[in-house]
């Protein structure tokens, strides 16, 4: 497939453009160019992008593919970026969110696509942004972005998305507690599943008393739900809320300030992204390797005309 | 930076035993490929939608079901429709010597059965891959 017949396969929205045309700009393609710029920007502002995190098993792909359904019976057309960590390791992946949601496979208006994060340094943000930018291209009205919140990552989903949910379950204690410190912080919707166990009822108190602080303390909004994603039980609601959110992000313009902020931060780490290989390529060539690895650093820089010798 | 493979190991078929398939993909992880997993039972169409959606460059399939004959050309061909011939199958599992040879006429690159050891699996794989770059 050349890449004049994926930009055209991307606006027939068609499966395979829309699979190579991620690919592309995962790999940095040389494509990736015209690609990139032959996507329409008005479909892209019109796209709700909604971040799904949460601690590990906590039910974010479950949940997922409840969202899908609920968006689904409401005739939208929805996108699902998965992302998982790469292997430190081998730099493999092992990706199996898809595995909840594939009741949706052969649903032409489900485009699902997971990715590992590459050891980027940045995390996530450009490949994925793209990917999104790419599905709402195509006509994608709603994109979830499913990550596991379990550090940087997470992060730059909230970065990158319009709204940001955050999946919590009882009897994930201790994570819950050292998450209430970061992420609990920057989440418009605290999801409590799992709201069949055990603990559930403590877990919404908990919440409702963080999001109490918060709109006290900070007079921000945060909506706390309860669901039941292995059967369903809340997604209507949860998508309501996403649905009035949304409205209220774009009256107050905070949906406009929060799209600014995530091209910043994503032009960045673009930025920071496509500069690394050469800088790796210096380092691989300096063949003695000695002295301080910030003044080092500078050198590279300096070689590359970045920055200006400072004696 | 060199690209990245892509693979799906999937599993078509009723029968629900999917310990071969994790550790292949498993194995296949700490090799440096990125493996989507689809899970049991899945139908040779949601198959090849997924590695579509995916663009994957080599999909697995594991059959202990007997069905193989049926199921794996049948993935192939749902691939053929979606434009994505490029795509390679290999399938893996309880498969006779004697159904070797219409499988591999009916499009799949390589087939497993028991004996095979993971390194000509994750092997076959690499050079499924390989050849797709070119
Ligand atoms: N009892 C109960 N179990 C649930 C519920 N939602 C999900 N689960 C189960 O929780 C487990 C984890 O669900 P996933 O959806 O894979 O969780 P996840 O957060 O996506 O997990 P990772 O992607 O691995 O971080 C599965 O066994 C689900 O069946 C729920 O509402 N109630
Ligand atoms: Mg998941």
């Amino acid at each position: 497939m050349n890449i004049a017949t994926i930009i055209e396969g991307l606006s027939r929205r068609d499966p395979r453009a829309i699979g190579r045309a991620i690919s592309i700009v995962e790999n940095h393609d040389p494509d990736a160019h015209a690609l990139l710029d032959s996507l329409d920007p008005a479909k892209i502002e019109a796209c709700l992008v909604v971040g799904i995190t949460g601690p590990p098993g906590a039910g974010k792909s479950t949940l997922t593919a409840q969202l899908i359904k609920e968006y689904r019976r409401h005739e939208v057309r929805v996108g699902i970026v998965a992302v998982d960590p790469s292997s430190p390791l081998s730099g493999g992946a092992l990706l199996g969110d898809r595995v909840r949601m594939m009741n949706h496979a052969l649903d032409p208006d489900v485009v699902i696509r997971s990715m590992a994060t590459r050891g980027r340094l940045g995390g996530v943000c450009g490949s994925a942004g793209a990917a999104v930018r790419i599905m709402a291209h195509s006509a994608c009205q709603v994109v979830l972005i499913e990550t596991v919140g379990v550090g940087q990552s997470e992060m730059d989903i909230v970065r990158m998305a319009d709204l940001t949910a955050m999946v919590l379950a009882p009897g994930l204690g201790d994570d819950i507690q050292a998450m209430k410190a970061g992420l609990l912080e920057v989440a418009d919707v605290l999801v409590v599943n799992k709201a069949d166990l055990r603990g559930a009822d403590a877990l919404l108190l908990d919440m409702e008393s963080v999001a109490q602080q918060r709109q006290d303390r900070q007079g921000r909004t945060t909506r706390v739900c309860a669901t039941i994603a292995s059967k369903g039980d809340g997604v209507a609601e949860l998508v309501q809320i996403f649905n009035d959110m949304n409205e209220m992000f774009q009256k107050s313009g905070e949906k406009a300030q929060r799209r600014l902020q995530a091209r910043r931060y994503e032009v960045i780490d673009w930025a920071v992204e496509l500069i690394r290989p050469r800088i790796a390529d210096s380092v691989a060539d300096k063949a003695a390797f000695n002295g301080d690895p910030m003044l080092l650093a500078q050198d590279i820089l300096v070689g590359m005309g970045l920055q200006t010798k400072k004696d | 930076m060199s690209k990245k493979y892509r693979v799906l190991i999937g599993k078509p078929g009723l029968d629900g035993h999917d310990r071969g398939a994790k550790v292949i993909a498993q194995a296949l992880r700490d090799k440096g490929f990125e493996v989507i997993y689809t899970g049991i039972r899945r139908s040779p169409a949601e198959i090849a939608a997924a590695a579509v959606q995916e663009d994957v460059d080599v999909v697995g399939l594991s059959s202990l079901s007997g069905a193989h004959l049926r199921l794996f050309p049948a993935v192939v061909e749902e691939l053929a429709k979606a434009d994505a011939h490029d795509i390679a199958v290999v399938g893996g599992g309880v498969i006779p010597t004697e159904d070797i040879a219409t499988l591999k006429a009916a499009g799949i690159r390589e087939i497993f059965t028991p004996g095979a050891t993971l390194e000509e699996v994750i092997g076959a794989f690499q050079s499924a891959c390989e050849e797709r770059e070119k």
